[in-house]
């Protein structure tokens, strides 16, 4: 990892980690988020801290995407705390949470296929030079930047001015990974950024992951697949059914428990006997 | 990422031994990948469509037609109607990049050459004045429009679909309001020579220079010694530069990447702090006040204004902006491409009547025309993409 971390440079947009290491990066205890009648979240739990991985995980339904919605300031808790950096939080939207440097890589990666790399790196926060009217983008400095982003994400082959549309999916997740840490993420939330892809790009994303945390960053990273939690991950926080079942650290759980917990236990396990010990 | 792996870890290594290094030395490179080379660049270029079919055209012509039109006063009339369509093209592409339409472009040369005659022949209002109340009054209009598709959540098609209706109505019946029972308003000639900003907006430009050419013999002039072109006519210099400055906004500003990244994908935009919304509700201000622009130039050369001016031309700017390399579903497209599209159209359509074909061949010739871009620019998105 220490070659890794040569190689990877605190980016200036991007300050060193927070030097008090034993206050969380974002800690919630009990939240709730009511909509209407529906129950979301029914008390849910969880610390990050910097350069540590948690995981979390959760079947479908479980709770994950309200929770995600919540850390990065689409929703406000009905009730419960949320602290970043030690201090009460009150996010009103998203712009919130982002200046608070929690980075959330939705889905859909917020990345358009048909603009080049360089222009999806720096949509909405585009560096300019000159005066207006003649206030222009740097794009000189935009496509140094990304060349060199992408460089240490290893897909340095290409060009910065191809359209995104042309990366594999597991290039994309990185590189709008490597947009949020760039613009000075220190929490970063990853919703299930290896679920749509093969093995060797698994394993691009996981690397990838893996370096974010070596640079004293926070990683929320959403799975549903254990195996890629327990590749990566330094404590796992298993949600069912709008509750915290608990979290684990790695040496204490194995991930055939952490299998069965996610699962809700027992049916799984039925299931799994059924098909063989596959699932 | 499975190409380049290999390659990649033994860079990496090289980095733990050679540990100043801040970037890898060496480059993997992928043997699958060809070196793109400028060529290919070009070819991914929104513009090489109507730049093609530019070529074709010319070509075309140069066979068929009569060597009149490559005159230097051929040349001006064939850029007269390209421009008055241009200026309209090369905002509804900007718009169609944006990821929206406007089809009440051409209701609203009407509709703005009835504003312009209210405002300067009932109220008497300088040409200034009036001009830039007209731009006003059509940036509203088309907030108007943005707004109603943005909080509607409606296709622009639908929303700007009424409003071809609404504003072609309006100027019928607002000209008979206006001049009791007439469709047509005159009178505009004597108050614009009565302006010293009347070169801004009707004549031509740059007739100093054409008579010194002529005068030279460099271009031709006619017996008493004028030159045979008068000069360069006024909408095609507001053409050139609306297509100069729309090209530096799309490629150079951010606004010019919001545009972009709105009509790509409003939603992932609008996730990385793009102000989707006023992009676009300006982007269809801009449309409008293009259309205005061209109601006030063509009013000022003909010296009327009419109920029936701009008719189609909605159709016409968006096929400019298609064979521009506009995709229809936005996020993709270039100005200079429907600068070119517009040449197109003016070719063809002032072109049939300097040769031997029944100039009616234009609606059946830019139809195709249309046809064969669309199909072009879908293979063109799949090349950029990547999409097999």
């Amino acid at each position: 990892m220490s070659a890794a971390l040569d190689q990877f440079p605190a980016a200036a947009a991007n300050p060193a980690a927070s030097p008090r290491i034993d206050t969380p990066l974002i800690e919630i205890r009990d939240v709730r988020k009511e909509f209407g009648h529906v129950i979301a979240l029914a008390g849910v739990s969880l610390t990050v801290r910097a350069g540590e991985v948690l995981c979390l995980l959760g079947d479908n339904g479980a709770g994950k995407s309200t929770l995600i919605k919540t850390l990065s300031g689409v929703h406000r808790p009905t009730s419960g705390s949320f602290m970043v950096d030690g201090k009460p939080a009150a996010f009103s939207g998203p712009r919130d949470a982002l200046n608070a440097g929690i980075a959330t890589v939705f889905q859909d990666l917020a990345m358009i296929p048909l603009m080049s790399v360089t222009r999806n790196f720096f949509m909405g926060r585009e560096p300019t030079r000159g005066v207006w009217p003649f206030r222009r983008v740097d794009f000189k400095q935009c496509r140094d930047v990304t060349h060199a982003e992408m460089r240490r994400i290893g897909i340095d082959v290409r060009d910065p001015d191809q359209a995104v549309g042309t990366l594999s999916g597991g290039e994309r997740q990185c590189v709008a990974i490597a947009r949020a840490v760039y613009f000075g993420a220190k929490v970063l939330i990853l919703d299930e950024p290896t679920s749509a892809l093969g093995v060797a790009q698994t394993s691009m994303v996981l690397k990838y992951i893996n370096l974010v945390k070596s640079r004293g960053l926070g990683v929320i990273f959403i799975t549903h697949n254990v195996r890629h939690a327990y590749a990566v991950g330094d404590s796992f926080t298993v949600l069912n059914r709008g509750r915290t079942l608990g979290t684990y650290r790695k040496d204490e759980i194995a991930m055939d428990a952490l299998q069965t917990l996610m699962a809700g236990g027992k049916e799984l396990q039925d299931l799994s006997s059924e098909l063989g010990g596959t699932v | 990422m499975p190409h380049g792996r290999a390659g990649m870890s033994a860079a990496r290594q090289n980095g733990a031994e050679a540990a100043t290094l801040a970037t890898p030395p060496a480059k993997a490179q992928d043997e699958r990948l060809r070196r793109s080379s400028p060529f290919a660049a070009l070819l991914r270029r929104p513009e090489l469509g109507a730049i093609g079919g530019l070529v074709l055209v010319l070509v075309f012509f140069g066979i068929t037609a009569n060597s009149a039109m490559f005159t230097l006063n051929g040349l001006m009339t064939v850029l007269n109607p390209s421009a008055q369509l241009g200026i309209m093209g090369v905002a509804a592409a900007l718009l169609m990049i944006g990821g929206e339409f406007d089809l009440s472009i051409g209701s609203m040369v009407a509709f703005a050459g009835l504003v312009l005659g209210v405002l300067m022949i009932q109220l008497h209002l300088p040409l200034l004045v009036a001009v830039l109340g007209t731009l006003v009054v059509a940036a509203l209009v088309g907030a108007v429009n943005g707004q109603l598709v943005i909080r509607t959540r409606l296709p622009s098609f639908i929303v700007t679909l009424a409003f071809l209706f609404i504003l072609r109505g309006l100027s019928l019946v607002g000209l008979k309001l206006a001049t009791g029972g007439s469709t047509q308003m005159r009178g505009f000639h004597p108050l614009v020579e009565a302006s010293s900003l009347a070169p801004f907006f009707s004549g031509n430009a740059f007739g100093g220079v054409f008579r010194f050419l002529a005068a030279h013999h460099v271009i031709e002039s006619l017996p008493d010694g004028s030159p045979a072109a008068p000069g360069v006519p006024i909408a095609v210099v507001w053409f050139v530069l609306i297509t100069a400055l729309a090209t530096w906004v799309l490629l150079r500003t951010k606004l010019g990447n919001w545009i972009f990244a709105s009509g790509g994908d409003a939603n992932a935009a609008r996730n990385s702090g793009v102000p989707v919304d006023l992009v676009k509700t300006g982007l269809f201000m801009v449309t409008a006040c293009s259309a205005a622009l061209v109601a006030v130039l063509t009013v000022f050369d003909a010296g009327s204004t009419d109920a029936m001016r701009g008719l189609q031309k909605e159709f016409q700017a968006v096929i400019a902006a298609v064979i521009g390399g506009c995709l229809l579903t936005g996020g993709y497209g270039s100005a200079i491409g429907a600068f070119f599209g517009s040449i197109i159209f003016g070719i063809v359509s002032i072109g049939l009547t300097y040769t031997s074909f029944d100039s009616d061949w234009f609606q059946v010739f830019l139809g195709a025309m249309l046809l064969v871009a669309v199909i072009f620019n879908n293979g063109l998105r799949r090349r950029v993409t990547g999409e097999r």
